[in-house]
């Protein structure tokens, strides 16, 4: 038996599941961001995989675009990571409150 | 021809735009001098009307604007000049012409000149569309226009405060004995608006059915298929119209109106109460004779109801003391005749009575404006007297008016009144006969009682406070004409009958020349014997009812008005208060005002609320946003295989 | 069969790792776990004929990206001292599996879109590199200048958010205030 289109899906979705767990039960930002590369990498599995089975490059040029903004986002979310410890002294999600209301 | 048509009707309401423009400032002279200008140049353009209808007898009839037009319904704005509206619109003109004069000396110290006058032209203009108009609707029109203005001008002095009712007779505002003659301006006139408005609904069904059944509300096509219809069926449009008839010119049960509206300034009254307003009753029934032709039982109703109508407010006016409230019951009761005349089928005979009433009556109403501006507004004719030396010309004009109203030769009176009651006589109404005849003689004793009590006599006002004078010479100018016309109006009875009965039906009464002169004979005695019992009484005695007869029953009912405002106010407005706080406590406040502030206080808790959703942390966010994925994910599956 | 195999073996290795990112309290352990991840994926790309994309992979998320995380976290100290406190852990758990178990009957439905036909096609002559280098220099030409913009700005970003003294431009003062300016040292040094 062969490794089907449906096989690569359900493991993207299950990565992206886990990452989704992570995004919403961490406290921590650094671990925040941790979880939300996780999810950019199960999309990537996913659009790599129907890529191959449809025989279609597209969804490896979106692959490749998503890697681009992925590294981007990392500087600059690290930078204003930086910053607001600077600012604040620690890192914990439930200080970043001040948008209250 | 048709601008004189259109001068005649728009003069007026230009008149009141332009006083309008004043309203809220000091008094202005010109504003009263142009009004009244403006309204001359429509008598002189209705009278042109007057001759060349008369002369050349072609009707005008003139379509000025669209009005409805939707479906089936074409109702257009429309106007029509043939004999019977040029007479009303002369007969209006005229007396407008001269109450506007009268009131530039009446209301010079008031300080709502400018407003007063633009109430009154707008009123002129009304009744002027409702004259000319040439179908129903235009009627109705000018119905609730004459309605409103008289609203505006009888509570004309709304800052005075309501009366309190007592049991004293001489101070109830109830009584016709006291100085007050309602509760308040502001009471009077809503009191008129609303009598008038519940009998215009009776209107309003008449015109409903009419449209309903022929299709159309122009007079000519009304009348043209009327024949048509179901008898039952027209007698309940006459039934209807007449219902609307009786709320304007207040026959009972909706006469108190009438004599509470002497509360507004007196040349109102002058038109109003005495020229025009009231006589739309009277008109309508003329202009609409033809549907009432064809229903006679209506018309012995509404006979019987004038007749009524004429000996109850002429024995009202036996014992009252308030001036005004006299020649009011005076009114009530020739606009009884007319209804008498209407009723039996002699229409011309009811339009010409309606005429030489206006210039009689409200040359006495002039007359008893000039009286009370003289004597600082008192009101009633007790405490006046020995008037005649310090204003002999309204003695004059005022006791001119009072024997044409009595029905002497060879005043206007005569002419109008007697033929009313050949008509009775002469359509076998025997009783109806009687009743107007004694009311004939009642008529011509309290006119005289009045004009004895103000003119003649000891002088019973206080000598420093008041000093009569007489009053400015362009106001007697203004009522002379209108005394000249109560004169000698009845010699023109001929060229009035050749000329309305084109379009009225004539007059189908045979009575022999030797009973006719039997009639004039006995009619005349009455009434001389009420004025020479009037002026001999008062001779003698300097009054005319002993304390023994003031303490009996009959007249303190008379001066209570039979208790039919009492009547009135307890059967119909105080449950109605009570029903109006009802619903405003229970219904309005409790249920309506609830749902609504309910609705803006769950709007307002759903709000706070979802506040909670909002808190900045960025963890709660998160998990929000996958709430709102999860709910998407459930919405694809559940639907997403509906294709 | 050797497909099979890896792919079973990588997918396992791979959800392990991220587990441990997302479950575990100590944050060493989780940058660890998540460039093992990073390489197992990439092995994944490999399997599916991306090769391109594999190496890109490895390059950039697991060298740049986690060398660029691990600087990151060198920089806050004592972050262990942070509470990991959930209101409702279980809620959490629960919904996401429930998201989860969606999309998956999701996605074993049939596969819509059986008769869509390939944009760009695969060459099997050409290598994957070559294929891809074809593309995106052609049809993805724009977006590829774009995204290196973007890169560079990101870059730019990166720098002025963590310097210090960025809010001053030195090449808009004069020669006279640049030699008046004092560093940090030097100001830190007056204070003592």
């Amino acid at each position: 038996m062969s490794v089907t289109l449906n096989d690569y899906l359900i493991l993207s979705t299950i990565i992206f599941m886990i990452g989704m767990y992570g995004a919403l039960r961490r406290k921590n930002l650094l671990m925040l961001f941790f979880s939300t590369e996780i999810m950019l990498n199960a999309v990537n599995i996913g659009m790599a995989a129907i890529s191959k089975f449809h025989g279609d490059l597209t969804g490896q040029m979106f692959a490749f675009f998503i890697i681009a903004i992925a590294a981007s986002e990392v500087a600059i979310g690290l930078g204003l990571l930086v910053l607001w410890f600077k600012r604040n002294n620690n890192i914990n999600l439930d200080s970043l409150q001040s948008m209250k209301g | 021809m048709e601008s004189y048509l259109y001068i005649a009707l728009f003069a007026p309401l230009v008149g009141s735009l332009f006083a309008t423009l004043f309203s809220n400032s000091p008094k202005k002279l010109f504003v009263g001098i142009v009004t009244s200008m403006l309204l001359a140049v429509s008598l002189i353009a209705s009278i042109n009307l007057l001759m060349y209808v008369y002369f050349t007898e072609v009707i005008i009839h003139v379509k000025m604007l669209d009005w409805i037009v939707i479906g089936n319904v074409d109702i257009p704005f429309g106007f029509v000049v043939d004999q019977v509206s040029v007479v009303m619109m002369v007969v209006v003109t005229i007396v407008s012409t001269m109450v506007h004069i009268h009131s530039i000396g009446y209301m010079d110290h008031d300080k709502s000149f400018n407003r007063y006058f633009a109430w009154l032209s707008a009123f002129v203009f009304s009744m002027m569309v409702l004259v000319m108009s040439d179908n129903f609707a235009g009627l109705f029109i000018g119905w609730e226009g004459v309605g409103l203005c008289s609203w505006g001008l009888i509570g004309f002095w709304y800052h005075k405060e309501d009366i309190k009712r007592s049991k004293n007779i001489e101070e109830s505002p109830y009584s016709t004995l006291s100085p007050y003659s309602s509760k308040s301006p502001s009471w009077a006139a809503n009191e008129a608006f609303i009598m008038n408005r519940v009998a215009d609904l009776g209107m309003l069904i008449g015109m409903f059915l009419i449209f309903w059944n022929i299709g159309s509300l122009q007079y000519n096509d009304v009348f043209s298929q009327i024949g048509t219809l179901d008898h039952g069926l027209i007698v309940a449009i006459a039934a209807f119209l007449f219902i609307g008839a009786m709320g304007k010119s207040a026959q009972f049960p909706f006469n108190t109106w009438l004599a509470n509206a002497m509360e507004g300034p007196t040349p109102v009254s002058a038109l109003i109460h005495a020229a025009t307003m009231v006589t739309a009753g009277v008109y309508l029934v003329i202009r609409a004779n033809e549907i009432f032709t064809v229903v006679p039982e209506v018309g012995y109703f509404i006979a019987s109801l004038g007749a009524f109508v004429a000996i109850g407010a002429a024995s009202m006016a036996l014992v009252a003391t308030n001036m005004k409230k006299i020649i009011a019951f005076s009114t009530l009761s020739q606009l009884g005749y007319m209804f008498v005349a209407a009723g039996l089928g002699a229409y011309w005979v009811a339009l010409f009575h309606l005429a030489t009433h206006a210039f009689f009556k409200s040359v006495l109403f002039l007359g008893a404006g000039n009286v009370m501006h003289a004597t600082n507004d008192e009101i009633n004719i007790k405490k006046m007297g020995g008037l005649a030396k310090q204003m002999p010309q309204t003695a004059l004009i005022m006791t001119i008016a009072s024997v044409a109203l009595a029905g002497i030769f060879p005043l206007a009176g005569f002419f109008s009144k007697d033929l009313i009651l050949e008509v009775a006589f002469g359509s076998h109404a025997y009783i109806l006969w009687a009743v107007l005849w004694i009311t004939a003689g009642l008529t011509a004793f309290y006119s005289f009682r009045l004009v004895m009590y103000v003119f003649h006599g000891k002088e019973n006002y206080d000598h420093k406070k008041v000093h009569p004078h007489e009053t400015y010479p362009f106001v007697i100018a203004a009522m002379t004409p209108l005394a000249i016309l109560a004169i000698c109006a009845g010699w023109f009875e001929h060229q009035f009958v050749e000329m309305v009965t084109k379009v009225l039906p004539p007059l189908d009464i045979h009575v022999d020349s030797g009973t006719f002169y039997t009639l004039i004979a006995v009619t005349t005695a009455i009434a001389l014997g009420g004025i020479i019992f009037a002026v001999v009484k008062f001779k003698k005695d300097g009054t005319y009812y002993s304390e023994k007869m003031k303490n009996r029953l009959c007249y303190k009912v008379l001066a209570n008005q039979y208790y039919i405002p009492h009547f009135w106010e307890a059967a119909v407005t105080k449950p109605y208060a009570k029903l109006a706080t009802f619903s405003w406590k229970e219904l309005d406040l409790k249920i309506i005002d609830t749902i609504v502030d309910g609705i803006a206080k769950g709007i307002y808790g759903a709000g706070e609320t979802g506040t909670a959703m909002q808190s900045g942390n960025l963890s709660k966010s998160l998990k929000w946003m996958g709430i709102g994925i999860l709910i998407l994910v459930i919405l694809v599956v559940a639907f997403g295989n509906l294709k | 069969m050797f497909e099979v195999v890896a792919f079973y073996l990588f997918a396992f290795l791979t959800i392990a790792m991220f587990c441990i990112v997302v479950m575990t309290k100590n944050p060493l352990y989780a940058l660890s776990s998540l460039a093992a991840g990073m390489i197992f994926i990439s092995a994944f790309f490999f399997l599916l004929g991306a090769e391109f994309l594999g190496a890109v992979q490895i390059v950039v998320y697991t060298g740049a990206v986690m060398a660029l995380y691990a600087f990151g976290m060198m920089f806050f100290d004592s972050i262990n001292d942070i509470k990991e406190s959930v209101s409702n852990p279980r809620v959490t758990f629960m919904m996401t599996g429930i998201i989860a178990l969606l999309v998956v009957a999701i996605f074993i439905a049939p596969i819509i879109g059986a008769n869509a036909t390939a944009h760009y096609p695969i060459h099997e002559a050409y290598g994957n590199t070559q294929d891809i280098g074809l593309v995106l220099f052609t049809k993805y030409l724009v977006p590829f200048e774009v995204a290196a913009v973007m890169l560079l700005v990101a870059m730019i970003g990166g720098i002025i958010l963590a310097g210090k003294k960025m809010d001053i431009s030195i090449t808009q003062l004069s020669e006279q205030e640049i030699d008046n300016h004092k560093t940090d040292t030097e100001i830190a040094k007056d204070i003592k």
